[in-house]
């Protein structure tokens, strides 16, 4: 399979979110921060995997960065441009970068033809008058699903959603995305409502895609073995709040907050690491704790370890600085700061 | 596998098949299994969507749909539930055995406070308890589960998807079953809520002595859990065994898949190489000849569509159904 | 065209579509012919309009003139040839059904065309649209679903003066109502479908994304909701006529319950005179009712089996 690309980490990145937040307004009148000073970049053809548990704003940071959602603060910046939220601004990114949503059955039109459902960017976008090699659409489409590993292409033009099995249906929504020829693409739990035996493959595609189209991938994901098997590089989010970040092998082989290193414990091939399994869910987004935002569930500090280290009332009452995007392997974690200085 | 003591086992399938009549034909969805759950123990289901785990389910408390012919014996507490009155029946769901279904946002009553869901089961099996009575078992109940007693008062909306679950837990122990049924309990949850749900399951059979048996897609996670593992592939077992042996030694080239699937953390070999099965299950309708599983079999010979390979022990307690096995 | 080199078959988009359309059309009709009730409502229906349709043929129009009247003052039925009688003014019966179903069909149409259209573009707009023009459009849908069809209607007839255009009018603007609001409900759920964002990911704008995703799923219930009110639009044209309100120059189902009534039909025994248009009336309204249902069976899939 493909290697790591050299990444070069001075160059402007692909797409970046800088200092994201994002807040919704609750039912109760509360103001929910679901993203609270997000810094994540994508260089090109790079693999990165954003891992978090439910409520830990991933979904949210996808959808900010494909512009779905305003942010309430910060910007997204596509090759170094603020990105604009006219229609035309839009445009010009989702022909750009493409997401592909998480609900892979409810996402494809159910009155709609696999063939209209791939056809519909290409249309959207007049890529057929644009086509460097003069396809018509449907060969633009046959090309399209055929890339995302449905052949023969045009055994499945006629298709409707209900005939198509939950793999058939992730690779047609991959392939709706591939049409549009996107230089990144997003992928929110691409896999998670696949059978086991199909997951592997659609992986392998998006590594394939990387591999032959220079594609890049950011992968929105609970699932740390899928970002074991694909990213170069994961950030660990948390409560609105990207907690850990590096690559692939130095956040998972060697994880330094104390949120990760629980995430990876209880993965149960895991066996480097004593379970530790936190005590109940991320808190509400619209009361987040004041010092650390881990610090009530944290188990360094539960077991006196902070205290030991003398920074217990820094996790209780200090605010974390906002982890830069960028190479490194860096934690927002205090009892961390310490040890590592 | 054989020659379990049938008294002593919570559940005992022999020979089960389940064929639907649909308006496309007959429809095998289950085809010849066995399979034995002893008091305490906890055995793992595993296979994909189609394999027919959820209809097996089913059968166990005779929920299957009137379109469904059950053929060979369901035991539960020794009594054969596809042929009991429907007294005994009544009697043996939730008192006997009970079922915590996949998708518990969808399970429970929007409308109605979990309290009163939990004791529904309680006050239709035990209708001689007083209202104090069910009121302290609910709480009981729910701190068994690793809930406030308190919850009772809340509505399923007002729960996490880990605490509705909890909740689903703690309805299918309401009635104190001797056979509990998880069908993929941890689907949908994130992994640290899995993590807790999977140690909540550990300790109720520790501490209740219940057989439980769960269903679930991800060998992992059953490995982790389960004493001995059963996989299925296209209606049949094609492998059982220990769970740790079934997960880091699969023998049949569908396990291996299965085992491969996650990969273990922190393995260089399965950096940017994810490992994964072409092409889908097969229609139950239109089998493959020979083995069901050879046109998605990386092992597979001409001679894999000649017959449908037997379960055969390579081992003890081992039975595999692949003729390759064995070879090398 | 060229042949692609990924495969032998080429297909044009628009066969594509041609085929597609095809397959939903058969598709549709093997799960309506599955109706029984629906298919005999089909066959009612068609038996109408059949005879809407070929009103010229089936009987002389000059039948209807009061001037040519040919039969004596409310003769009971089989005698003088008259099948069913004649009214006070010695008309055929039969005449008059006939030719009152063209009105009584071509009110009921139009009249629900007239509701359809604004009941939909009014549905949708407030399901789709956020804000307050949508919720001022809301609270408008909702003030003209709680005003009582029958005053509004006698006044709004009154106002406008008494022709056949104007009843339809009449008919129309009081009934868009409960169809705007059937519109709108489903448009907020289907607006929330994650297929709507992958279009707005793909680069839609929000009128392809009401055009082409919204619309399409909405549009099988309101072709199952038009049969429907269809029904209900024939029988408002009969209450009106019946009142009094209708085209005094057109002969319609209502209007011959209306002269029946003044006439007193009912106390001089002339039932031939009252009972055949209230049976035709109930006939076309369950008609209506019977495909109405069976389509929306076949377009809810949730509402099979029950």
């Amino acid at each position: 399979m493909s290697a790591q690309p050299a990444v070069d980490a001075g160059a402007t990145p692909f797409l970046e979110a800088r200092d994201l937040s994002v807040e919704f307004v609750t039912r109760s009148g509360d103001v929910a921060r679901a993203l609270d000073g997000v810094h994540v970049s994508v260089q090109r053809g790079e693999i990165l995997a954003v891992v978090g548990e439910s409520g830990s704003g991933k979904t949210t940071l996808a959808r900010t960065l494909i512009g779905l959602q305003r942010p309430s603060a910060g910007e997204v910046l596509l090759e170094g441009a603020p990105l604009s939220y006219s229609q035309k601004g839009l445009r010009g990114l989702r022909s750009r970068v493409q997401m592909v949503l998480q609900d892979a059955a409810g996402s494809l039109n159910p009155r709609q033809t696999v063939y209209e459902s791939v056809a519909e960017g290409i249309r959207l976008h007049r890529r057929v008058a644009r086509d460097p090699e003069n396809r018509s659409e449907a060969e633009l489409v046959a090309a399209a699903l055929a890339e995302a590993g449905l052949r023969p292409p045009e055994r499945l033009f006629l298709r409707y959603p209900h005939e198509l099995s939950g793999g058939q249906k992730q690779r047609v929504l991959i392939a709706g995305a591939l049409a549009l020829r996107p230089e990144l693409i997003l992928a929110d739990e691409p896999v998670s409502s696949l059978d086991a035996s199909i997951r592997g493959e659609i992986l392998a595609l998006l590594l394939k895609l990387r591999s032959d189209l220079g594609m890049g991938v950011v992968v929105v994901t609970h699932d740390l073995g899928l970002a074991w098997n694909i990213a170069d590089r994961i950030a660990v989010m948390y409560l609105g709040r990207v907690v850990e970040c590096g690559t692939t092998e130095e956040v998972l082989s060697r994880p330094r907050h104390p949120y990760t290193q629980a995430l990876l414990s209880v993965v149960p091939e895991i066996d480097f690491l004593e379970p530790v399994v936190l005590h109940g869910e991320i808190p509400d987004p619209s009361r987040i704790p004041a010092g650390c935002r881990f610090h009530p569930r944290c188990p360094q500090l539960a077991s006196g370890a902070a205290a030991t280290a003398g920074v217990a009332d820094d996790c209780v009452g200090t605010p974390l600085p906002v982890l830069p995007a960028g190479g490194d392997h860096r934690v927002a974690c205090h009892l961390d700061a310490v040890r590592t200085t | 596998m054989n020659g379990v003591d049938a008294v002593s086992a919570v559940l005992d399938l022999r020979d089960v098949t389940v064929t639907y009549r649909t308006a496309e034909g007959p429809l095998p969805a289950v085809r010849g299994v066995d399979l034995t759950v002893r008091p305490g123990e906890v055995v793992g289901l595993a296979g994909e969507s189609g394999c027919g785990k959820s209809t097996l389910v089913g059968t166990v408390l005779r929920l299957q749909p009137a379109s469904a012919t059950v053929e060979g014996e369901v035991l539960v507490l020794g009594q054969d539930v596809q042929s009991i009155s429907w007294g005994k029946l009544r009697a043996l769901r939730w008192a006997g055995a009970s079922i915590v279904f996949q998708g518990a946002l969808h399970s429970l009553n929007p409308v109605q406070r979990i309290g009163a869901q939990i004791a529904e089961p309680i006050r239709l099996h035990e209708p001689e308890l007083s209202r104090q009575a069910v009121d302290v078992r609910v709480e009981e109940l729910l701190e068994q589960v690793g809930l406030a007693a308190s919850r009772k008062r809340s509505y399923p909306h007002q729960l996490s998807g880990g605490q509705r679950q909890r909740v689903m837990i703690a309805m299918a122990l309401a009635c104190r079953p001797q056979l509990v049924v998880a069908d993929e309990p941890t689907t949908a949850l994130d992994v640290m809520v899995q993590a807790q749900i999977l140690d909540l399951l550990k300790d109720l059979v520790r501490d209740l002595g219940v057989g439980l048996l769960i269903i679930s897609h991800d060998l992992s996670v059953l490995a982790d859990i389960c004493d001995r593992v059963v996989v299925m592939y296209a209606g049949r077992i094609v492998e059982s065994g220990r769970a740790n042996e079934v997960f880091t030694d699969p023998l049949h080239p569908y396990t291996k898949a299965l085992s491969g699937a996650f990969p273990r953390i922190g393995d260089p070999a399965a950096r940017y190489a994810p490992a994964g099965l072409a092409g889908d299950p097969p229609d139950p309708r239109d089998l493959p000849p020979g083995c069901s599983f050879a046109p998605r079999c990386p092992l597979a010979v001409p001679e894999c569509t000649v017959a449908e390979p037997p379960l055969v022990e390579v081992g003890p307690g081992r039975p595999v159904a692949c003729i390759r096995v064995g070879e090398s | 065209m060229t042949t692609p080199a990924s495969g032998p078959v080429t297909l044009t988009p628009r066969q594509v579509t041609r085929r597609r359309r095809a397959l939903a059309a058969r598709r549709t009709w093997a799960s309506f012919r599955s109706h029984r009730s629906g298919l005999f409502g089909l066959a009612l229906l068609s038996f109408f309009i059949l005879v809407a349709l070929l009103a010229p043929v089936l009987a002389d129009g000059e039948g209807l003139e009061v001037t040519k009247a040919t039969g004596g003052v409310l003769e009971s039925p089989g005698s003088g040839g008259f099948l069913l009688g004649t009214d006070e003014n010695g008309r055929s019966i039969v005449t008059l059904l006939i030719w009152g179903s063209r009105i009584s069909l071509f009110v009921g149409l139009l009249a629900t065309l007239i509701a359809m259209v604004i009941g939909t573009l009014v549905g949708l707009a407030s399901g789709f649209f956020e804000g307050w023009p949508a919720r001022v459009l809301y609270r408008f849908t909702e003030w003209f679903l709680v005003i009582p069809f029958v005053p509004l209607a006698i006044v709004l007839a009154t106002v406008l003066g008494r022709s056949l255009l104007n009843i339809v009018i009449v008919i129309g603007i009081t009934g868009w109502a409960s169809t705007a609001m059937l519109i709108r409900s489903q448009t907020l759920s289907i607006r929330e479908r994650p297929f709507v964002e992958r279009a707005r990911v793909l680069g839609a704008g929000r009128w392809h994304q009401m055009s082409r995703h919204v619309l399409p799923n909405v549009m099988p219930m309101v072709f199952a909701n038009t049969t429907l009110t269809v029904a209900l639009a024939i029988l408002a044209e009969t209450t009106l006529s019946f009142l009094g309100l209708g085209d005094p120059t057109r002969v319609s189902w209502g209007t011959m319950l209306d002269d029946a009534f003044s006439v007193g039909a009912m106390t001089t025994g002339a039932w031939w005179y009252i009972i055949p248009p209230g049976v035709c009336v109930v006939l076309v309204v369950l008609a209506f009712t019977l495909v109405g249902q069976a389509l929306e069976e076949v377009f809810n899939p949730r509402l099979k089996g029950r």
